[in-house]
């Protein structure tokens, strides 16, 4: 009775608690051996809160989703957020294309990048303490910098948007999504045999799935190994899961992380690939670029963008915007852009004219690419001669010019999967489908390294030297014969002389 | 018992008016002695600016000097919110370095001072004189992020550590600009004068590093240089793998000499003046403790280079204040939500192609105001007759 009677008091001093938003983890690694013996591995961690930011009443209790970012978006409203961070250029035509893609350096959104960040360990860092386990459980203990930077490939990103909570998308919810994409060389790693595993790899193995994530998968693309004549992979498992991504459709093997039994009795997973041949060939990505500049001096150039078509026999619109620092003054008359040799007129174009130190220029154009082509954009720059207070410490290393943005609906083989809310993997639902017949795809070409004329930075030094050298040597020397007067002086004499001249003193006698 | 030592430790943090209250209610218990022994030291937080000046990779050195600093700054307590970290350009992730993510002060790659928990406030480029002169003084524009502010007040210590290359009254940035010793000496001034610190330590470690603190003239500053004016500082020893010299020699021994610190240690200032003899170092380090007002043998080592909390014990029950009530949730809106959300296209082609050119803003055809003004002027000289245009010109 008494306790009772305790329990009641406990209860009642307990202040009613209003049922918090729900939020949802999610945490999956995809891993896909490349043809070359590379092995590219996808992270994503996805956080899904049903809340909103927008209201009035300040979101004040955050428990999967971090606070940081929460409360960035609520002051500023901010309604879709995409930043990443990358080192090293994404090779399409040997790796075929990225889950998420990202263009070298740092990049916000489309229109903001900075070719030249260099990313490393202290990017890492704030990175993983942004999610819910930290590094220390579930897949994010395979984050470990000196594996992960040293790879051909590296590129983390947070991606936050509203998405539908369900098909009748009455109600929306926020999505953080942290990614890190990362290709592994297989010459880089110093190995002998072509032979992969996630010791290897990240130098730790997997013991436990994050303990607040909801589901916890380890995905490995075996399309090209149906029999297992690519290549072997240990331990077996018996799930497999199918997926359009990317117009085509892919079969993983699937590690779930959640259930005991994947680890085995050592308790941990170390997942090996053993390569058996060499044979098979990768398909064609059906769109890809490449950018580089033309011309000689430090005067002018040319920048050529090609854009290849690889299909057969249809065409696709292709949008493709360009940022191009102020002091690569573009002449937008010389603009050319040609298929198979003919004039190619773009559909739409926009541009808008740099204003020197204050602004790029942009260009945006909608191109039609006809099957099976190459298209080649080309336009003339003129190089700007900047103020000297203006050039970096390190001038002579060349300025960067951001990667261009080339944004397209390819046609896909397969019927791509419309319904956005149906349970997939988070891999295959970054872009939502609208139609069936193609899929949405982005590829950013290199960046260029462009040499500005560059002063010689000694001069002012030079200058004030030899000046300062010949008023002292000139002037000095007309000082000097002008105000000093000379007079004749007696050599020393020798040390007879001076004794003898001290005698003739005391005699009285005038000196030699 | 451990909840109040918890309690304690966790107030001296994080500034919060409830627990303020709590140290306030908690010192009036203890007697009056203790609470002045409490205090004998003068500061009561830490900060930490460490700045690496030199560009490209043949400075690795400089770069793992000052990651060395960090590395024991951060072992002895002072958390990465109370150290400003100024690196001038990325070593770790240079395509020159044959191990990504590392820099090594040892060769056989013994110690990796960049570790796997780093955060740089400024990098590359930010790295000027202005800049760091703007952190130390606290004149920074309103949107500059609370990692890059030097949030010190007048009972903070400050532990400054800069590295590069110098020569007699100046230190080089980047290879492309100076500060002078005067400069440095004012910074500091401005600094006394709106209370941002309580004692400073003032280390450097470049080639005549001693003509830098030469122009002191502020109060409790102590100063110690790697080299004497007329004299260069030397490097340790190269690394024939990675290719560049690993470290310089001052802060080398001095590095070995901060291994042997831990939290709790009293070791005071005399022995980091005797750390690197002439033997060693082949430079003479150089020391200036006459702006200082303690004797330095009194001055513990973890006053500037940890972060030590002082802890008291209490068997005393402390009142809290009340607990905190939940804020009443607003009741959900009575009214659905009518609208519905959709995805945007992804790339809408037909609305690009389809697009209205933007209105531009009207203006009437050129010439057109001075041909009406020309017509309004022939008007009038019809209408009024020529013999007034005497009267205009």
């Amino acid at each position: 009775m008494e306790a009772a009677h305790w329990l009641v008091l406990l209860m009642t001093l307990v202040p009613s608690s209003v049922p918090q938003p729900k939020d949802d983890f999610q945490e999956e690694l995809v891993i896909r051996p490349l043809h070359s013996g590379d092995i590219y591995a996808s992270f994503q961690f996805r956080t899904l809160w049903d809340t909103d930011f927008m209201r009035e009443n300040k979101v004040s209790h955050y428990r999967l989703f971090p606070k940081s970012l929460g409360q960035v978006i609520s002051k500023f409203s901010v309604r879709e957020l995409h930043i990443s961070f990358t080192q090293g250029y994404w090779r399409t035509m040997q790796w075929g294309q990225p889950f998420i893609p990202s263009p070298p350096g740092a990049d916000f959104l489309r229109y903001a990048t900075l070719p030249r960040e260099i990313v490393c360990t202290e990017n890492l860092t704030p990175w993983k303490k942004l999610l819910p386990c930290g590094s220390k459980a579930g897949l994010a203990v395979l984050l470990k910098s000196e594996k992960l930077f040293h790879s051909s490939f590296h590129s983390q990103a947070v991606h936050i948007r509203s998405v539908c909570q369900d098909w009748q998308c009455k109600t929306t919810s926020w999505e953080l999504r942290q990614t890190v994409n990362s290709v592994f060389d297989l010459h880089n790693s110093g190995q002998a045999k072509r032979e992969w595993s996630l010791f290897k790899m990240f130098s730790r193995t997997l013991t436990e799935a994050c303990p607040l994530a909801s589901s916890s998968k380890l995905y490995i693309d075996i399309t090209d190994n149906p029999q297992g004549e690519q290549f072997e992979l240990s331990p077996a498992t018996s799930l497999l899961s199918q997926a359009v991504v990317l117009g085509d459709r892919r079969t993983f093997s699937v590690y779930d992380l959640t259930q005991e039994t994947t680890f085995g009795s050592v308790r941990s997973l170390n997942l090996l690939i053993r390569w058996k041949s060499n044979e098979g060939e990768m398909l064609r990505p059906l769109l890809h670029a490449e950018r580089y500049v033309a011309g000689y001096g430090l005067q002018t150039g040319e920048i050529h963008t090609l854009m290849y078509n690889n299909h057969p026999y249809r065409s696709f619109p292709v949008l493709l915007l360009d940022s191009v620092p102020w002091y690569l003054r573009l002449y937008i008359h010389t603009l050319s852009v040609t298929s198979k040799g003919k004039d190619n007129k773009p559909s739409y174009i926009h541009y808008e004219p740099s204003k020197d130190r204050v602004k790029p220029h942009l260009l945006e154009m909608l191109i039609q690419l006809p099957p099976n082509s190459v298209t080649e954009v080309t336009v003339q720059f003129e190089r700007a001669l900047l103020k000297w207070t203006e050039y970096p410490p390190d001038p002579n290393h060349g300025f960067y010019v951001g990667s261009s943005v080339i944004s397209s609906l390819v046609p896909s083989t397969v019927a791509m999967d419309t319904n956005s809310t149906r349970e997939r993997p988070l891999f295959s639902s970054f872009f939502p489908c609208k139609e069936e017949s193609s899929y949405f795809v982005r590829i950013y070409t290199e960046p260029l390294l462009v040499n500005l004329p560059t002063p010689d930075f000694s001069m002012p030094y030079n200058v004030i030297c030899l000046t300062c050298t010949v008023v002292a040597v000139g002037y000095g020397s007309l000082y000097n014969l002008l105000t000093r007067s000379f007079q004749i002086e007696e050599p020393n004499p020798g040390l007879a002389k001076r004794i003898a001249n001290v005698i003739r003193k005391m005699r009285g006698v005038p000196p030699l | 018992m451990l909840a109040l030592l918890m309690l304690n430790i966790l107030a001296y943090m994080t500034p919060n008016p409830d627990k303020t209250q709590i140290i306030i209610h908690l010192l009036s218990v203890i007697s009056q002695n203790s609470a002045g022994q409490f205090f004998s030291s003068g500061h009561t937080n830490n900060w930490a600016v460490l700045v690496c000046t030199s560009r490209f990779w043949f400075n690795y050195r400089h770069v793992a000097n000052t990651l060395s600093v960090y590395r024991s700054v951060k072992r002895l307590g002072i958390p990465d919110s109370h150290i400003v970290l100024m690196l001038a350009d990325d070593m770790a992730c240079n395509h020159r370095n044959p191990k990504p993510a590392t820099v090594f002060s040892h060769k056989n790659m013994e110690l990796n001072v960049y570790g796997d928990d780093v955060e740089v406030d400024y990098r590359g480029y930010e790295v000027t004189v202005e800049n760091f002169l703007r952190v130390l003084t606290g004149r920074l524009p309103p949107s500059t992020p609370r990692s890059k502010r030097l949030l010190s007040d007048d009972r903070s210590n400050i532990l400054i550590y800069l590295t590069g290359h110098g020569g007699n009254g100046f230190l080089k940035f980047q290879d492309s600009e100076e500060i002078s010793n005067v400069e440095l000496a004012d910074a500091f001034e401005q600094m006394w004068q709106k209370r941002r610190y309580n004692e400073l330590l003032f280390i450097i470690d470049t080639c005549q590093g001693a003509s830098m603190y030469e122009r002191f003239y502020s109060p409790n500053i102590m100063a110690l240089a790697s080299s004497q004016v007329g004299e260069d500082s030397l490097s340790h020893q190269p690394d024939l793998a990675i290719g560049v010299h690993l470290m310089d020699r001052y802060t080398f021994y001095m590095l070995e000499f901060l291994e042997d610190i831990h939290p709790a240690s009293k070791t005071n200032m005399n022995d980091l003046f005797k750390v690197c003899p002439k033997s060693q170092c082949v430079s003479t380090p150089g020391h200036r403790t006459d702006l200082f007002l303690r004797d330095p043998g009194s001055v513990l080592i973890t006053d500037f280079f940890g972060s030590v909390r002082k802890v008291e014990l209490t068997m005393d029950a402390i009142n809290l204040t009340d607990p905190i009530k939940q804020m009443e949730e607003n009741p959900v809106n009575g009214e659905e939500q009518k609208e519905v959300y959709s995805y945007a296209d992804q790339l809408p082609v037909s609305e690009i192609i389809h697009q209205k050119p933007k209105q531009k803003d009207w203006h009437p055809p050129d010439g057109f105001i001075l041909g009406l003004w020309t017509l309004i002027l022939l008007v009038f000289f019809k209408t009024y007759g020529i013999k007034h245009l005497k009267h205009i010109f």
